[in-house]
């Protein structure tokens, strides 16, 4: 990997534009959260009035947002291209999901207090141990941490001591993605089969189809996104981060001047995971269903693109690139369904062809060279 | 008996033919033997319905005994109620119910004699006793038969009850039979009839023969005589024997596992070869390998589409259409993305990916999003059957030796060529190979278009076993790369060994794991493999390693 090294060096770490810039993201962002907020609360009828249909997209795009933050970290500062991280954002929202069946209690098509309808469908007789405490939201915030988390130590652990990186890295984390999802299709498994989890009712008492409850949602995920946006930019500025960037651009000689490159890594992409989990805790009651169609390898690889798109290496191009390319989806699956796949397949080629660095890449060429001027 | 009776019936018809074929004599005897035919059919009948006992029997033996050529078709009238009685004319007729009625044709079949309501017609009294009677008579009626088919199904047909068929006729029938397979079924209806004889010599005799037929129901009257036989020595032996036999049967089973298990490894091999190609070569990660695969299997399609009256011919073009169009796309892929991403082995990834995005997208758009029907011809189709036990599908057979030939003529290519000289150089060291004059770009199009060109005949064979629609790469795409990567990049022997051990795991597993299961565990077993050997089963070696 010693030829892309060059081209990526010179990458964020300017200390006071990446300031200026961060600043500029994180009241962008706070705008964007009061603002949606306030324009829903507007008569319909007025031209400012962000419909309760928008505020659910927006708020499932900054769900996405946030995983692209997460696969950003491991990605662009650290090197290590992940094609699995939906399978922690499907983890997070699996554990979610769990606590919102067991919110339904006895309202379910059969009625029954102690089981989820697809147990009872498949004539189970009581809750496998598994699910043992989904009924606690506080436990289940635990797990939405920690099973993502524990999944990307273990994971971690071997591959980054037996040095497996590069392309073979990238692609057994798409093996895991796929494992898992061949998995969460058995029924077997206990967590809906085919058809996961769904009908959802509440959370912590709030009805999910209310409209209130939907902009809560929103801004949770807004909020969520601004912290996990300023932990991250507080760890890249710290001395860990310095040397995350150091192992991207130069694993071997990072490892010689004595920094334990495994530990780093482990403790990023860990870190990492547990944002997806997070996004995907966040995404579940937004959506109102979780399935195995999550683990997709296709999805971890749209979640690259996002960040390729918007910048890599830079956290608020992720963020763009995440809003940005997923609106253009919906706007083209609503325009040209035929056209998203090209587009999406186009912008792959064009993005890696002729923007390295994608979007934020692109501004901070324009600003370079003015200032050159 | 020469000439059939239709023919006959024919004849005396058609005047001309006629007197020019009066003048044998055989004519003249056949065509007495009709005009008794008929007569005497009647009368039997007559016998059949009206007669009591005995009476009844001896008119069905005596109608098998007429020789006509319809004697079966009569009997299994009898048999299966399609003949029937009119009760206005009291005649027996061939009945066939059409809405509320009968439309009723003679004995011969020859005349149309109407169609009569329901419940003017009776079915012919047939006692069980006289059901079975029938049945032996029909099955030795077959067992006369010149066509060794129907003699070996109506020897199948006694196999439940051996004792229909008299010991002489049995005898009679081994000493002429010339067909080694009917032979082979009449001793082991021999041996059937003797396991069931009074004599523990006999009952000996008979498990000799069983001992080599794996069929189920000859386990299981081997079994029942090591449990029931009233005689020690014959239950001590057929109770080895079915221990035998079970050994036996377990042994074909696994070899039954091995062969399912190299038939996924040979698709796995197939998918993945192109993939070892320029992955190993070039370090290039061709995410687009599945969608080439798919495009392969549509240039079988194609072809079927051109010459739809010849399927087999069509198959076998398709192979170099499909290596040629694939290939071509291949270079075209390399010349416009790929050469200016060398190095970038990540961006390759997912510049590749948006190629498959976009190649997908073009089938659905440009072809169907729905499969394609892609038929098998006849030579594909079929089993070899190896014994009672054992039989393999004649496609997977074959697409394991396709399998194999390719892989023989890619290592003679890249061993014994000049082009495959300078990919090896280029592979081991490409600067190196650039300073002894080897054109470097012009050969990572190349093996690129290789690489493209071996996913289409890929394709090709997969068409032959799955369906062939926009998604068909996508799920051999994971696959193929734990093939190379479990096998060690840029190692042909390493790519085939790793497939088939893939294979033949993932079915192993599957009988006590599920096939979800097993592939679920076949991933993790890799993901854990690579951890240990993160170069694969046979790591490429040389100075060039280090600087990927």
């Amino acid at each position: 990997m010693s030829e892309t090294s060059t081209t990526e060096q010179t990458t964020g770490i300017r200390p006071q534009r990446s300031r200026m810039s961060s600043i500029l993201f994180i009241l962008t962002l706070i705008a964007l959260i009061i603002g949606v907020s306030v324009c829903n609360k507007l008569p319909a009828e007025h031209p400012l009035y962000v419909s309760n249909y928008m505020v659910t997209l927006l708020g499932k795009y900054l769900t996405y947002a946030i995983l692209a933050v997460a696969v950003d970290l491991v990605w662009g500062y650290l090197g290590i291209l992940s094609l699995g991280h939906a399978a922690f954002f499907a983890l997070g929202g699996y554990v979610m999901g769990m606590h919102l069946m067991r919110q339904i209690g006895d309202r379910g098509v059969y009625g029954n207090p102690d089981l989820p309808d697809f147990m009872v469908f498949l004539n189970w007789t009581e809750l496998p141990w598994y699910w043992l405490g989904s009924d606690h939201f506080a436990f289940t915030a635990l797990m939405i941490l920690l099973v993502p988390g524990l999944l990307a130590f273990l994971f971690g652990w071997f591959a980054f001591r037996s040095r497996v990186n590069g392309v073979y890295l990238s692609i057994i984390t798409q093996a895991l993605t796929y494992a898992l999802m061949l998995a969460f299709f058995r029924n077997e498994m206990g967590f809906g089969g085919n058809n996961g989890l769904t009908d959802f009712r509440e959370l912590l008492g709030f009805d999910l189809r209310s409209d209130d409850v939907r902009l809560g949602l929103f801004i949770a995920s807004g909020v969520a996104l601004l912290l996990v946006y300023l932990l991250c930019d507080s760890i890249l500025r710290s001395r860990l981060g310095k040397v995350a960037i150091a192992i991207r651009d130069a694993e071997d000689r990072t490892r010689f001047i004595g920094y334990r490159v495994e530990s780093v890594k482990l403790a990023l992409f860990t870190l990492s995971a547990m944002i997806a989990g997070i996004a995907g805790a966040l995404y579940v009651p937004q959506v109102g269903i979780i399935n195995p169609g999550e683990f997709a390898p296709l999805n971890s690889i749209e979640v690259v693109v996002w960040v390729a798109i918007g910048g890599r290496g830079t956290l608020y191009g992720a963020v763009l690139g995440a809003l940005g390319v997923n609106y253009a989806k919906t706007w083209f699956t609503g325009a040209f369904p035929e056209a998203w796949l090209f587009a999406l397949g186009l912008l792959f080629v064009v993005v890696t062809l002729l923007l390295p660095r994608g979007v934020a890449g692109l501004l901070k060429f324009k600003r370079s060279s003015k200032a050159a001027s | 008996m020469s000439l059939t009776f239709h023919a006959l019936q024919r004849l005396i018809r058609a005047a001309s033919l006629l007197t020019l074929l009066a003048a044998t004599c055989s004519i003249q005897t056949a065509r007495a033997d009709v005009q008794t035919g008929i007569d005497e059919l009647d009368a039997l009948f007559t016998q059949f319905v009206e007669g009591k006992g005995t009476q009844r029997t001896e008119a069905l033996d005596a109608l098998a005994a007429l020789g006509r050529e319809d004697t079966r078709e009569l009997l299994n009238g009898i048999l299966e109620g399609d003949l029937m009685l009119h009760k206005e004319t009291d005649t027996i007729v061939w009945a066939t119910a059409q809405g509320r009625e009968y439309t009723m044709l003679s004995l011969d079949k020859q005349t149309d004699l109407g169609s009569d309501r329901k419940r003017r017609l009776s079915r012919l009294k047939v006692t069980n006793q006289l059901r079975g009677h029938l049945r032996s008579l029909i099955a030795s009626l077959g067992l006369r038969s010149d066509d060794p088919v129907e003699r070996l199904a109506a020897i199948d047909a006694l196999m439940e009850s051996p004792e229909d068929l008299p010991d002489d006729t049995l005898q009679d029938m081994l000493a002429n039979e010339t067909d080694s397979k009917v032979s082979d079924a009449l001793l082991s209806l021999q041996a059937r009839k003797l396991a069931s004889s009074a004599q523990p010599e006999e009952r000996l005799q008979a498990l000799a023969t069983l001992s080599d037929d794996l069929s189920n129901d000859s386990r299981s009257l081997v079994q029942n005589m090591a449990e029931n036989d009233e005689d020690e020595n014959v239950m001590t032996l057929a109770a080895q024997i079915a221990r035998d036999q079970a050994a036996k049967v377990r042994l074909y089973a696994k070899a039954e596992t091995v062969f399912f298990g190299l038939s996924l490894g040979s698709v796995l091999v197939l998918a993945a070869i192109g993939l070892a190609i320029s992955f190993g070569v070039m370090g290039v990660i061709n995410m687009a390998h599945g969608e080439l695969i798919m495009l392969g299997a549509y240039c079988t399609w194609a072809m079927q589409q051109l010459m739809p009256n010849n399927l087999g011919l069509s198959l076998l073009l398709s192979i170099p259409v499909a290596f040629l169009f694939t290939g071509m796309i291949g270079i075209l892929i390399e010349r416009s993305v790929i050469r200016f991403l060398y190095g970038r082995p990540l961006e390759t990834l997912l510049a590749t990916f948006g190629i498959s995005l976009i190649l997908q997208q073009l089938v659905r758009t440009f072809i169907s999003s729905q499969n394609v029907p892609v038929a098998n011809p006849a030579f594909m189709s079929g089993v070899l059957e190896v014994n009672s036990v054992l039989s393999l599908t004649l496609n997977r057979l074959y697409i394991l030796a396709f399998c194999l030939i390719v892989f023989a003529m890619l290592l003679v290519l890249l061993k014994r060529s000049r082009f495959g000289l300078e990919v090896r150089a280029v592979s081991q060291n490409r600067a190196m190979a650039r300073a002894m004059g080897v054109p470097s770009a012009r050969i990572d199009s190349l093996t690129f278009g290789l690489g493209a060109g071996i996913a289409g005949i890929a394709g090709v064979a997969l068409s032959q076993l799955t369906n062939v629609g926009p998604n068909l790469g996508q799920a051999y795409i994971v696959d193929s790369f734990m093939v190379v990567v479990f096998g060690g990049v840029g190692n042909l022997w390493g790519t085939l060994i790793s497939g088939m051990t893939l294979g033949i795991a993932n079915k192993l597993m599957e009988p006590w794991a599920g096939a979800i299961l097993a592939k679920i565990l076949v991933l993790v077993f890799l993901i854990m493999f690579i951890q240990k050997r993160p170069r694969g089963l046979f790591p490429q070696r040389g100075r060039a390693v280090e600087a990927h």
